[in-house]
């Protein structure tokens, strides 16, 4: 086996280099590459990335941290990708797919002849056992709810060593979706471990780059703990480019740990890193403020997926104090948080915190979801005379420019947000002097955000937060944690059995029919529905979404940045230096 | 002469409703980083005032951050002017909607002259109120350990090796931790000026006791005694004015450190809160890379530490050499 290997890969080369594979169909089958559609570039170079982080693993399994993901979606390949420039699916590992018309069955075709990064073959065995891996709870993996639908885990079966079907307990709209990012794993080197449950326990840092293989366009080079990590070009990639030419161009990625985004920015001016993403505005304004002979160039995409929001305690509190339950009175009431929400000034946001690189917002879908957002629902126009009447109505009165509630109570709470996010701070302060023009007395309280999250998630122990989500994908299945009042990421109220409200009743049934529905325009009318609804009842009051902005070192061909992760890096195996 | 400054400093300070021409928490987000805006005499048309003037700032279209001067018509700065916001006379100011910001704005357009004076109260009090509680206790201990020596002085001298000891720092973190999260700026204050002297009492104990230690051996403290003088009069006729040199020069050392000790914990977070100013927490913006890069005026709380700390350290300076060469 290991002394035909290399004959094999001489031929595949071959064919690759000749252009003509039907003439070797008969000695070999030749590869079944992807050809993609993009600029001819010329291979050599290397690309240098800086992460924020140090990644915790380079287990694909288990990984949950963003860095740790940055480098991990580099390494590996999944079998139905999602084109960040277009939001929609196309062709990865698997050449081509169908479903079932009840939307419960699905088949995947592999292409043929694909190698792991070590040059061990791919086929269907791998599949099987790399969504073995991923269901298996022993390895705790983050991305398991996914492959849970309709309460059971999703059933994988080999047809023949090239299709693999999948079946579905109830059916699931656009689960091709699903396939992104689940990275395909070599069972030739994983079994093992998988069998003795130490899988979550395999391919950490340490791990020398020899026992690891990946279907990415790069694998493991070499890590010095604290300063780099070396990805090199995987000669075995399935990806060709036009002229035939196998992908990646680039010979090396290396990811430097640059712990904070301004060390981030600084290093990206002098020039010794190649791309940088997720700038904040300010940032942004910095670089593109230098003099004219600058070495990069800086895009601005618009907005992504990211929301900022304000949202209140409506946990049930088991051992609430009286203070704490006469403010969740308050904080309960519609007509509060529509006050609250009528109070802020939106556009001072962007103006402020986003330095005009931002964009107000109605619901948690932002502009930049262009295929789902409901543009019926507008961001409110601020007015202090509405949110007066709103809070009128609800039995509140103003006394000594002080607001109080009906009994008399003066409206004070305190706002928790994420210390080492100054944009947060920053909009927290702006809710803060907004709402002081009701009369209401707000504190801001920036926190440690590991603080932050366990108060949110643990201790139910704050008042009010600002805080913000992304999405990692555009269809409505990615908010579904958010949405559904028994989701683990219903962030203002926890561990709900029941719907507390009617409205978020309404909201689960529409995220659990759209789930369902296969027909795209009805699933599209039912989310819009999901939208109004939280423009309406306000269970996180949103307040802005900030563009995506990224820069790129002058001379790097191919560069397509996009609003969805990894906006920079997605198409790293076409990224080329001129 | 630097009490002459440091006079002036803090009348500054307790005056800032007075002097500074805006409340200090008072937005403005059309001007976030509004640059010192400049107080002209001669306008446009080259037509010279007698009254001084600004134009209204305008953000350029399309480029943030960017203003332009309004030439089209002059604001005359005028005397004690009723503010709009805050309804109290300021001693100067300029009619709506035009600003006067003579050391820019901040990030929400607030007026960086006005957040300076009214956070020199928090700051230059924070750190003299925090001098007096912790020489205070230093001087009470120090003498207390000194004047009757043996266990007394054992045991008061291990305790203020123990809060040398202390990583004080990470002590802080951990007090606000446990703290409630709605902390008001006036309790934050208190909180701050009770944490810096508490924390910092040892040093000073440990000279006065010194002091206190050759005090009581001398022959006329020996003397009284032997009249049969009580504890308490030996130490208030005898004992106390020896320390009084002592007392000043470590006021006019220590005072100083605490208004730096303030600086640093609202840099650092744990101090007074946004939206009420304090030279620290102003400073902190200049975490931030653009910050620091792009608007010195944000700057200006730090520079304005340096007079103060060397009017403080002239003073010390000057009570040492009356005080005489002897006194430490």
């Amino acid at each position: 086996m290991n002394r035909k290997a290399p004959v094999k890969r001489a031929l595949v080369a071959v064919a690759v280099v000749l252009r003509s594979a039907a003439a070797f169909a008969q000695t070999a089958p030749p590869a079944d590459l992807l050809r993609t559609d993009h600029d001819v570039g010329r291979p050599g170079g290397r690309l240098v990335f800086a992460l924020r982080s140090e990644p915790k693993t380079l287990n694909p399994v288990t990984a949950v941290d963003s860095a740790s993901r940055d480098v991990i979606g580099r390494m590996t390949g999944d079998l139905v990708h999602i084109d960040r420039q277009t939001q929609r699916t196309g062709p990865a590992l698997a050449r081509s797919w169908g479903a079932s018309p009840d939307g419960r069955h699905y088949t995947l075709e592999l292409r043929r002849g694909l190698r792991f990064s070590d040059g061990h073959p791919m086929d269907a065995d791998d599949v099987v056992f790399s969504f073995a891996c991923y269901l298996d709870e022993r390895n705790g993996s983050p991305q398991r709810d996914l492959l849970i639908v309709g309460g059971k885990p999703v059933a994988v079966r080999k047809l023949d060593d090239y299709r693999v079907a999948f079946e579905l307990a109830q059916p699931y709209a656009a689960a091709e979706r699903l396939f992104d990012s689940f990275a395909v794993l070599p069972r030739h080197l994983l079994e093992k471990a998988q069998q003795e449950g130490r899988l979550a326990q395999a391919w950490g840092l340490g791990t020398s780059p020899a026992e690891m293989a990946g279907l990415g366009p790069f694998r493991f080079k070499s890590y010095v703990p604290g300063d780099r990590l070396i990805l090199e070009r995987n000669p075995h990639y399935w990806k060709v480019d036009p002229a035939g030419r196998s992908l990646p161009y680039l010979d090396e990625v290396v990811f430097l740990l640059v712990p904070s985004e301004d060390a981030q920015v600084i290093r990206f001016k002098a020039g010794e890193t190649d791309l940088i993403s997720r700038l904040n505005a300010e940032n942004f304004d910095v670089l593109a403020g230098e003099a004219a002979p600058r070495r990069y160039r800086l895009e601005d995409l618009g907005p992504g997926l990211e929301y900022t929001f304000l949202f209140f305690n409506l946990n049930d509190l088991a051992d609430g104090k009286p203070a704490m339950s006469a403010k969740q009175a308050w904080f309960r009431e519609i007509a509060f948080r529509q006050a609250v929400s009528a109070a802020l000034d939106r556009a001072g946001m962007v103006r402020l915190v986003s330095r005009g690189r931002g964009t107000p917002l109605a619901t948690h879908v932002t502009p930049g979801n262009r295929l789902w957002v409901n543009r019926a629902v507008l961001p409110p126009k601020r007015s202090l005379d509405r949110a007066r009447d709103l809070l009128a109505r609800a039995g509140f009165s103003l006394k000594d420019g002080a607001l109080r509630s009906a009994a008399g109570a003066p409206v004070e709470f305190t706002i928790v947000t994420n210390a080492a996010n100054a944009a947060r701070v920053q909009l927290a302060t702006i809710v803060q002097d907004d709402l002081r023009e009701l009369g209401m007395k707000v504190q801001v309280v920036p926190l440690e955000n590991r603080a932050l999250l366990d108060r949110v998630f643990q201790s139910h122990d704050y008042e009010a937060a600002v805080m913000a989500l992304a999405s990692g994908d555009v269809d409505p299945n990615g908010e579904i944690n958010v949405w559904l009042s028994s989701g683990p990421t219903h962030l203002w109220h926890l561990g709900q059995a029941q719907p507390a409200t009617p409205w978020e009743k309404e909201i689960d049934e529409g995220m659990r029919r759209q789930l369902v529905t296969l027909d795209p325009q009805e699933r599209k009318r039912l989310y819009d529905r999901v939208q109004e609804l939280v423009a309406e009842n306000l269970p996180l009051i949103p307040l802005i979404s900030p563009n995506v902005l990224v820069g790129a070192k002058e001379g790097l061909g191919n560069f397509r940045p996009a609003v969805l992760d990894h906006y920079v890096l997605w198409n790293a195996d076409e990224l080329y230096w001129r | 002469m630097a009490l002459l400054v440091l006079g002036a400093v803090h009348l500054a300070a307790i005056g800032a409703g007075f002097l500074a021409p805006y409340a200090p928490t008072e937005q403005n987000r059309s001007l976030p980083y509004a640059p010192p805006t400049r107080l002209r005499f001669v306008d446009a048309e080259g037509r010279l005032h007698l009254r001084p003037f600004v134009y209204r700032l305008v953000e350029r279209e399309g480029a943030g951050g960017v203003y332009d001067e309004d030439t089209s018509r002059p604001w005359p700065v005028r005397l004690f002017v009723r503010g709009a916001s805050t309804d109290r006379v300021h001693l100067f100011g300029v009619e709506e909607p035009a600003r006067v910001f003579l050391l820019g704005a901040d990030g929400f357009g607030r007026d960086q002259l006005s957040r300076l004076l009214h956070g020199a109260q928090i700051s230059l009090f924070a750190g003299l109120m925090a001098a007096t509680l912790s020489l205070g206790m230093g001087w009470l201990l120090g003498t207390l350990a000194g004047f009757y020596g043996r266990w007394i002085d054992a045991a008061l001298m291990r305790g203020a090796e123990l809060f040398l000891a202390l990583p004080w720092l990470y002590l802080l973190f951990a007090v606000r931790a446990v703290l409630p999260l709605s902390v008001s700026p006036g309790q934050a204050f208190l909180l701050l000026v009770l944490v810096i002297g508490l924390v910092d009492w040892a040093r000073p104990a440990r000279l006065f006791r010194g002091v206190v230690l050759s005090a009581r051996e001398r022959n006329y403290v020996l003397a009284a005694r032997g009249f049969g003088a009580s504890d308490l009069y030996l130490i208030r006729r005898h004992i106390a004015p020896q320390t009084i040199g002592l007392l000043l020069t470590q006021a006019a050392l220590l005072v100083p450190q605490y208004i730096l000790a303030e600086v640093t914990l609202s840099f650092l977070g744990l101090g007074v809160g946004e939206p009420v100013p304090s030279w620290g927490n102003m400073l902190a913006a200049l975490q931030r890379y653009h910050v620091l890069s792009s608007y010195w005026w944000m700057w200006i709380p730090g520079l304005a530490l340096v007079p103060v700390f060397l009017a403080y350290f002239a003073l010390s300076e000057a009570l040492r050499a009356r005080a005489g060469p002897a006194s430490p």
